[in-house]
């Protein structure tokens, strides 16, 4: 049976309540006597607030309340920012819930109006009366580092929150000694994430115990407890976080937001409960986005291709104030991965995370490992074009040989096991890379330029341990829970602290059970993101649920089976050292029909009719698992597109993904993350941007103008993968969440400039629209010799 | 100022006095808690609000409540049959054709129409018939998928 369960493409048991429209997600929730709050936000990128007057929308038809700073002022204190990032000379301005004297981003928000109804909200803010002296504003991180650029926050020089350096190896040496020397810009544009929910807050707080309860569209349910605490003085144990159903994340839900705060003080003001749904045009504005990266980045090499040395400057906008996990996202998930798949003797990165006028940047699909990713994939090709070589085969002369139990690298990680090697020879063996290459070569088919794209890549999940944590400067831990809890009919409830929004563990975790267990998946029900009903735990992000999540439930259900297997052996009146097991079944060596199943323990063990000596009744168990380690999950993929000449629309053709995550406990979810993954990558490369206007307003501020990916754009995507597993996991397994998005920029963008080389291009600025395509081509006909 | 509507929602009438310039999206979600339809943005594009009105889909964030006086709206909450779901339900069970579930209401009823209209779609035709649905986790292929197994079925004919 365990076979058969773990690695099946079960169907998800989350799926009967979203396909009939019976979950309820936070804005479909309704209390007695709610309010509803509305922000009002601000029309400027940079300003002075000169006067504020809410007495009129106060007055209007239907209104509760209208509140700006200085209501708030002791009773709501800054957002934090939880990722103190050490020796960095890290500054961080004050995040105003409510914005005091100064706005410095169009989207901070000035004033909150609560009224009967979310019309009757809205309609009021037309009626408070803000006064603005306009300030010179900053988008671009590099002008906003500038000498003589604006200046955000009085007491941050420079608009400099933090300058972090990673190094390992003798750079100079090997930038000394190289025969080649690749250089390249790249810009990381800023990308809106866009989960299909909006934010939303509903807040209840009870006059009368002092408890606050509050549903949020939040990827991590205890650390919002944790920082409510902080924010609004109230004692952690009176505040009650849930995360009901949650429409996708992406990042952009890991923040403790202004608004949810404000929300929280508008209940625990007006002692009824207050609800706040963000509109798409505030989640443009004031949901996190990601990205932002200006990078100056070499690459050093010998004539036959070997990698000698990276070298790089990074430029990272992080938006107006630091978002919550902020500083860790260009720096430790970035620059720690700048060597990837490769034997890199010597990297420097100097990060320069600045603040600028524009939404908070944080954590976005893959978190600072697509723009490593990127950054080095990039210059593999760029380094192929110089010295007139495969790309394949550049990367195949770098490839880390295999290796099963720990391989270091140059920025002082101890990767856990891998086989680049195999997966790109998959990849190109499964896509017929020869056969397409001597199609390229053939040349254009009508105006239309065949290119192939590689990356190959490896990320980091599975974030902890704690203690690297702590040394990281993360304000927080880094390990997870996990409570299994048999019933007498032998059915089960688990409780999981991470908060899964739409990943689909309530099945996996329930596989995970079934296979350790041989009890049926269907009869597991996983229980997540509710403080006051799942042990502590530290959220849903960075591919962590299952890497870290998963082996505390596998250790968990492992120790059932270790007190079931006494209990067993009393039953069967036998020694517990001559007891096995088999997928559920527990029998005495040799003998297996005589046996108890988990089911009949779970009975005997609740009833505890006839337990053995000193046993304890119940069948349950918990364990706070800290990994030893990060997983590791790697993979190389190809993109194959067209470009057409004459207008510089880019096609793409096709799509193939090799992943290895490690052992799948379902495949099918597995695949769906690889689709959901690649597609958001490829939104990045040829069609997604935040563009703002000089004077800081968000130009994309709808999804009118703001190109998501759309059905009709996309190939069917050609899933593969291998599996190596991790040596330090339970199970073996390593994450999937990101893979995707951290591979299919690069290889995208990639196939693109290989389509564009015999054009002369070498190199366009993210995202790929036909337009700069089709300008670059022009540029490059001009300069031609 | 309100005005009386009476609209038909999945099979059950509802009497109500809304105001003119309620959408009927609004009407659905807070004036009778029919919270199986989601918004997704203000500007028309996503389709996570869509609707069958009188059997033809739309996106129920473009009318206003007062436009579907006396019509008969189909939401997610409307489409199975009791117990049994309807065969698109099963077939986005069935492919993995929702992550988070947000988008799912609207991709459902979307694909309804587009198996009304194209009853035996290729892939093409279903890529275009949903782009006008935006979804952020699935990457659509398994979307496609399961709108192509519906159709293998009996979907669209209800
Ligand atoms: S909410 Fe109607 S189209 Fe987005
Ligand atoms: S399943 Fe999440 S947006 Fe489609």
């Amino acid at each position: 049976m365990s076979t058969r369960i773990f690695g099946s493409g079960i169907r998800r048991r989350e799926d009967p309540r979203l396909i009939t429209g019976s979950a309820t997600y936070t804005d479909d929730l309704t209390l007695p006597r709610m309010a509803h709050a509305a922000m009002l936000r601000s029309p400027h990128a940079h300003a002075r607030i000169t006067s504020i007057d809410t007495s009129r929308a106060a007055a209007a038809p239907g209104v509760v309340a209208a509140y700006t700073h200085a209501d708030t002022e002791g009773a709501v204190a800054p957002a934090p920012c939880a990722w103190h990032l050490p020796d960095s000379d890290l500054k961080m301005a004050d995040y105003h819930c409510l914005a005091k004297d100064v706005v410095r981003y169009v989207g901070d928000i000035v004033a909150v109006v609560v009224a009967e109804s979310r019309y009757a909200a809205e309609d009021a803010l037309e009626l408070v009366d803000v006064g603005y002296e306009p300030l010179p504003a900053v988008i671009d991180p590099e002008a906003a580092a500038a000498e003589g650029a604006p200046q955000l926050h009085d007491e941050i020089a420079g608009n400099q929150a933090f300058h972090w350096q990673v190094a390992g190896g003798d750079v100079d040496a090997a930038f000394a000694e190289a025969e080649v020397v690749v250089s390249d810009r790249i810009i990381q544009q800023r990308l809106i994430p866009n989960a299909m929910e909006p934010r939303a807050a509903l807040a209840s707080y009870t006059r009368a115990t002092g408890e606050l309860t509050v549903w949020n569209t939040t990827q991590n349910p205890h650390i919002v407890r944790f920082l409510t605490s902080l924010v609004l003085g109230l004692s952690e144990d009176k505040i009650r976080v849930i995360a009901p159903e949650v429409g996708g994340g992406f990042g952009s839900k890991i923040a403790a937001y202004p608004a949810d705060f404000v929300t929280m003080f508008c209940s625990r003001k007006l002692g009824r409960p207050v609800k706040w749904t963000e509109t798409r045009t505030e989640n443009y504005q004031a949901t996190t986005h990601g990205r932002d990266h200006v990078q100056q980045v070499e690459l050093a090499a010998k004539k036959d291709g070997t990698v000698l040395g990276l070298r790089c400057t990074v430029h990272a906008g992080m938006g107006a104030y630091l978002s919550t996990a902020a500083p860790g996202i260009p720096t430790i998930l970035h620059g720690l991965m700048l060597s990837g798949v490769y034997t890199m003797p010597a990297v420097r990165e100097d990060v320069y995370g600045i603040y600028t006028n524009g939404t908070p940047v944080e954590a976005y699909r893959g978190a600072g490992r697509p723009e490593a990713t990127f950054m080095l994939e990039r210059m593999m090709d760029v380094l192929a074009a110089r010295l007139d070589m495969d790309p394949a085969d550049v990367r195949r002369k770098n490839l880390i040989p295999r290796f099963e139990d720990g391989h270091d690298v140059v920025t002082s990680l101890t990767y856990d096991s891998g086989d680049y090697p195999a997966a790109l020879d998959k990849v190109l063996s499964h896509a017929d890379y020869a056969g397409l290459r001597a199609r390229q070569k053939a040349g254009p088919a009508n105006g239309a330029y065949l290119g192939l794209g590689l990356a190959t890549y490896v990320e980091i999940c599975g974030l902890g341990p704690s203690q690297v944590a702590g040394a990281i400067g993360f304000q927080g831990g880094l390990w997870e829970s996990a409570i299994v809890r048999f019933h007498p009919s032998g059915k089960v409830h688990v409780f999981i602290g991470a908060s899964p929004h739409g990943q689909g563990e309530e099945t996996t975790f329930a596989q995970i059970v079934g296979s350790e267990l041989g009890v049926d998946p269907q009869d597991v029900k996983v229980f997540h993101g509710d403080t006051d009903n799942t042990p502590m735990g530290w959220g849903t992000y960075g591919s962590r649920t299952t890497a870290v999540g998963g082996a505390a439930l596998a250790l968990t259900a492992r120790k059932i089976r270790d007190k079931a297997k006494v209990i067993a052996a009393h039953l069967l009146e036998a020694a517990v050292e001559d007891m096995e097991y088999e997928d559920g079944k527990f029998f005495v060596k040799g003998a297996p029909d005589q046996h108890k199943t988990i089911g009949d323990i779970a009975l005997m063990a609740n009833v505890a009719w006839n337990m053995p000596k000193g046993v304890e009744a119940g069948l349950e168990a918990s364990t706070f698992y800290d990994p030893p380690n990060f997983t590791f999950p790697f993979g190389a993929h190809l993109a194959v597109v067209e470009v057409d000449a004459e207008t510089g629309a880019v096609t793409l053709k096709r799509y193939v993904a090799l992943d290895d995550c490690g052992p799948q406990i379902n495949p099918v979810i597995v695949e769906g993350q690889v689709h959901g993954g690649v597609v958001q990558g490829v939104g990045q490369a040829l069609w997604e941007e935040a563009v703002y206007d000089e004077g800081g307003q968000l130009v994309t501020g709808s999804m009118l103008d703001y190109a998501l990916p759309r059905a009709d754009l996309l190939p069917d995507i050609e899933v593969l993968s291998t599996v190596t597993p991790s040596p330090h996991h339970p199970l073996g397994v390593k994450g999937i969440g990101e893979a995707g998005t951290i591979a299919s920029t690069a290889a995208v963008y990639n196939a693109v400039l290989d389509a564009l080389r015999p054009l002369g291009v070498s190199s366009v600025r993210m995202p790929l629209t036909p337009e700069r395509v089709w300008q670059a081509i022009r540029d490059a006909k001009k300069s031609a010799p | 100022m309100t005005v009386p509507v009476s609209i038909t929602v999945n099979g059950q009438r509802y009497d109500r006095e809304v105001e003119p310039r309620l959408l009927l999206v609004h009407f659905l979600r807070e004036v009778i808690g029919s919270t199986g339809t989601k918004v997704g943005c203000d500007t028309s594009q996503c389709g996570a609000c869509t609707v069958l009105l009188d059997g033809i889909s739309l996106k129920s964030c473009t009318a206003l409540a007062v436009q579907a006086d006396g019509a008969e709206v189909t939401t997610i909450e409307g489409l199975a049959a009791g117990e049994a779901l309807h065969p698109l339900q099963d077939a986005f069970w069935e492919k993995h054709g929702l992550q988070c579930g947000f988008c799912t209401p609207g991709m459902i009823m979307a694909s309804h129409e587009l198996l009304r209209v194209t009853p035996d779609p290729s892939d093409a035709q279903i890529r275009h018939g949903l782009e006008g649905n935006l979804c952020r986790c699935t990457g659509y292929q398994n979307i496609v998928r399961a709108v192509r197994q519906a159709a293998g079925t009996t979907a669209g004919q209800r």
